[in-house]
């Protein structure tokens, strides 16, 4: 009786002093969970959710603070990935939600612009170009297209341009005969 | 006898081969206008290096390549620059692409040309000169030569010189091999001795004796003893560089896997025709031979300028009244011209004008019935309805798993399909989407990265601003502390003490001075 209450006890205190250490020495810093809603979200960090930036939304996604259906930017195609890895339902945009728009790249009319630097300190990826009473210019490659130049702007010279299909970019179109039956199929593996 | 190796699967489409060899190469000449595409290249699109109204010679400079992976474009004859612009290209889009107009002025004058000896040159200097020729794989991927000739980090072995033209109706390689062997073998023995390979093997598919016949005099002649002809069996699709690689040598290659790493290279007879001309004559490509054939009048291979527009080639073959479409490229992997406006690129081998007669409609699309003739076909031993299921329901993660871009095109598939399902439509369509989708998620990393670090930049100057003030507020403290411990201080001193006291209580003020 006594043998077995030790060993017991002796196997208790073993096997928690093991998980004591590996919760110290494997400690995963920070939500994992962020991380891959982070990932799936389209990074314009245009701040359409109502959160400044695609971490916080993601941050608000993993605490069950915020929907996943506020990213105009990711289009429906972001809500059911973001649907997918949580094991929710795909719910359509809010009717608070900004309805999903083209790609497109902000442009400054470099003849009108004052040199003010408003919409330097705006952008959120460092995609703007000048100084203090200089003109300023966009890095096409690396504007995200979230507007938010567009609204500090005194002088209105930054609009925003669509972003254009070209050779390299063009992509093949789904076989458009079989578009009909595909419909079908959707419904059907929906409901399997 | 070599012992040759073989792939699963092929088909044996009617070849129609022979409408289009009955003649020999003839001279496309002079077309009224030119549009050169600056991107006939894979990589990126060659910078102009001309300008509107200049007057060029032919061979000289249109574009020059930018970038690793590019190649040069030449003026195909000598006349005046009219436009540089965005004009509709022979490229399945029907989109525009950056163009060079020029108008011929008759005289075809040549720009200087200098021969250079392959033997006394470095191989890297050969590089560069193919590079600037604008020397690009003319079997139809039109990617760079000199890249391919560049030795890796394993020896290369074997050169494949691919002379098999599997594809039905296209007969420019075997009007080739027939009428310039030479050229061709001398081409592909400065290749050889560019990589530094052991052997050159040329493949001919069986069915073109004449080309076989003509290949190995040209090899006896200029006594290339590292060079065989090798004759391949004809089966569609054994001119494929991987199915011919597979044939000759018994290696396979997979998808993302360089030939090199496996110790062999393989180039068209064109491409190596082309280098010949480059580096033995100066000359850059400027021009091809193309296949015109299907409902016209006089089937028949020309020598076509890049830039040439279709319409023009094929009113010298007599296109016939019913013709409804132009597809450039053979009837199994070629694409549908969007237009006859389009003009002859360094990608374009053959021009067939289809009619109903020709190219029914095809049939309407049925449900796959799991048949399996598909997988029997495959040449790349892939389960093509397993990759259809999955590009039909978007399932794209799922089609990589299942090796979809090991698939070549070559369209098999979708002609032994008993549904008349177009199989590659979907494999395309499917490739598109992950490409574009790895290309979104490229610049959402690289935005992340931005962002996190403008958030960082804006946090550090913050700190900086903090810590320069902590700084002043010490020294003014430490200040006062020195005046009060010194009484009868002199009047200057009192006041730099009054500042700093200034200072503390506005912070504000202070740092906008700065």
């Amino acid at each position: 009786m006594l043998t077995a209450l030790l060993v017991m006890s002796a196997l208790a205190l073993l096997l928690g002093a093991v998980l004591g250490f590996s919760a110290i020495k494997f400690k995963v810093e920070g939500n994992p969970l962020v991380d891959k809603i982070d990932a799936i979200l389209p990074q314009t960090q245009c701040g359409q959710c109502s959160y400044p930036g695609c971490k916080p939304y993601a941050t608000a996604i993993a605490a069950g603070e915020a929907d996943i259906n506020r990213c105009p930017p990711g289009g429906e195609e972001g809500i059911r990935k973001l649907a997918e890895l949580l094991g929710r339902d795909f719910i359509p945009f809010g009717e608070d939600t900004a309805a999903p728009k083209p790609k497109s790249v902000a442009f400054i009319d470099e003849n009108i612009c004052i040199g003010c630097t408003l919409c330097i300190q705006a952008c959120p990826v460092d995609a703007i170009a000048g100084a203090a009473k200089q003109m300023h210019t966009i890095i096409e490659s690396e504007c995200t297209g979230c507007e938010l130049c567009v609204a500090p702007c005194p002088v209105d010279c930054i609009s925003m341009v669509v972003i254009r299909e070209n050779i390299s970019t063009w992509k093949f179109q789904y076989p458009a005969a079989a578009v009909a039956t595909a419909n079908k199929m959707n419904i059907k593996s929906s409901q399997i | 006898m070599r012992k040759l190796y073989h792939f699963n699967g092929g088909v044996h489409p009617p070849t129609h081969k022979t409408e289009s060899t009955q003649t020999p190469i003839a001279q496309a000449g002079l077309p009224s206008r030119l549009v050169v595409p600056l991107h006939q290249h894979a990589g990126s699109t060659a910078k102009p290096t001309v300008q509107v109204g200049d007057r060029v010679l032919k061979g000289q400079l249109f574009g020059m390549p930018q970038g690793s992976v590019s190649s040069a474009v030449h003026a195909p004859t000598s006349g005046t620059v009219t436009a540089i612009d965005m004009q509709v290209v022979a490229h399945s889009s029907g989109l525009a692409d950056l163009c060079v107009t020029l108008l011929p002025d008759g005289r075809d004058e040549w720009a200087p040309r200098v021969s250079t000896n392959y033997l006394s040159t470095p191989p890297e200097e050969l590089r560069l000169l193919l590079r600037l020729s604008g020397v690009v794989g003319l079997g139809g991927a039109v990617f760079p030569s000199d890249l391919k000739l560049r030795p890796g980090k394993h020896k290369v072995t074997t050169l494949v010189v691919n002379g098999a033209e599997c594809e039905p109706y296209i007969t420019c390689d075997d009007m080739l091999m027939r009428e310039r062997a030479g050229e061709i073998v001398r081409g592909a023995e400065m290749m050889r001795y560019m990589l530094d390979a052991d052997e050159v093997l040329i493949g001919i598919e069986d069915n073109k004796s004449e080309a076989i016949a003509a290949m190995q005099k040209a090899v006896s002649e200029n006594n290339f003893s590292r060079m065989e002809v090798v004759t391949v069996p004809t089966i569609y699709p054994g001119g494929g560089a991987k199915q011919l690689i597979r044939v000759l040598t018994g290696i396979e290659v997979a998808a993302g896997v360089r030939s090199t790493d496996l110790g062999v290279q393989c180039f068209n007879v064109a491409t190596a025709y082309s280098a010949h001309r480059a580096i033995e004559h100066g000359e850059p490509l400027i021009s091809r031979i193309v296949t015109v054939t299907g409902n016209v009048q006089h089937a028949q291979n020309f020598e076509v300028l890049i830039g040439t527009p279709v319409n023009e080639l094929v009113a010298l073959a007599g296109a016939k009244p019913d013709t409804n479409g132009h597809i450039m490229g053979g009837p199994m992997m070629g694409v549908p011209l969007p237009s006859d406006h389009v003009t002859v690129t360094k990608a374009t081998n053959c021009i067939i004008e289809s009619s109903p007669a020709l190219f029914p409609p095809p049939l309407p699309e049925m449900p796959c019935i799991r048949c399996t003739r598909c997988v029997e076909v495959c040449p790349a031993d892939l389960q093509p309805q397993d990759l259809y299921w999955f590009a039909k329901s978007k399932n794209f993660g799922k089609a990589q798993e299942f090796s979809l871009f090991d698939c070549i095109e070559c369209g098999s598939c979708s002609y032994v399909c008993p549904s008349s399902i177009p199989l590659v439509q979907y494999y395309r369509f499917a490739k598109s989407e992950i490409w574009a989708n790895e290309r979104e998620k490229e610049a959402a990393n690289l935005a992340r990265e931005r962002h996190e670090f403008h958030l960082m930049r804006i946090e550090r100057d913050k700190q900086d601003k903090a810590e320069k003030l902590a700084q002043k507020e010490k020294a003014a403290l430490a200040a006062k502390a020195a005046a009060a411990a010194q009484p009868g201080t002199d009047a200057a001193a009192i006041d730099t003490l009054r500042a700093q006291v200034r200072e503390i209580a506005h912070p504000d003020a202070g740092l906008n001075k700065e």
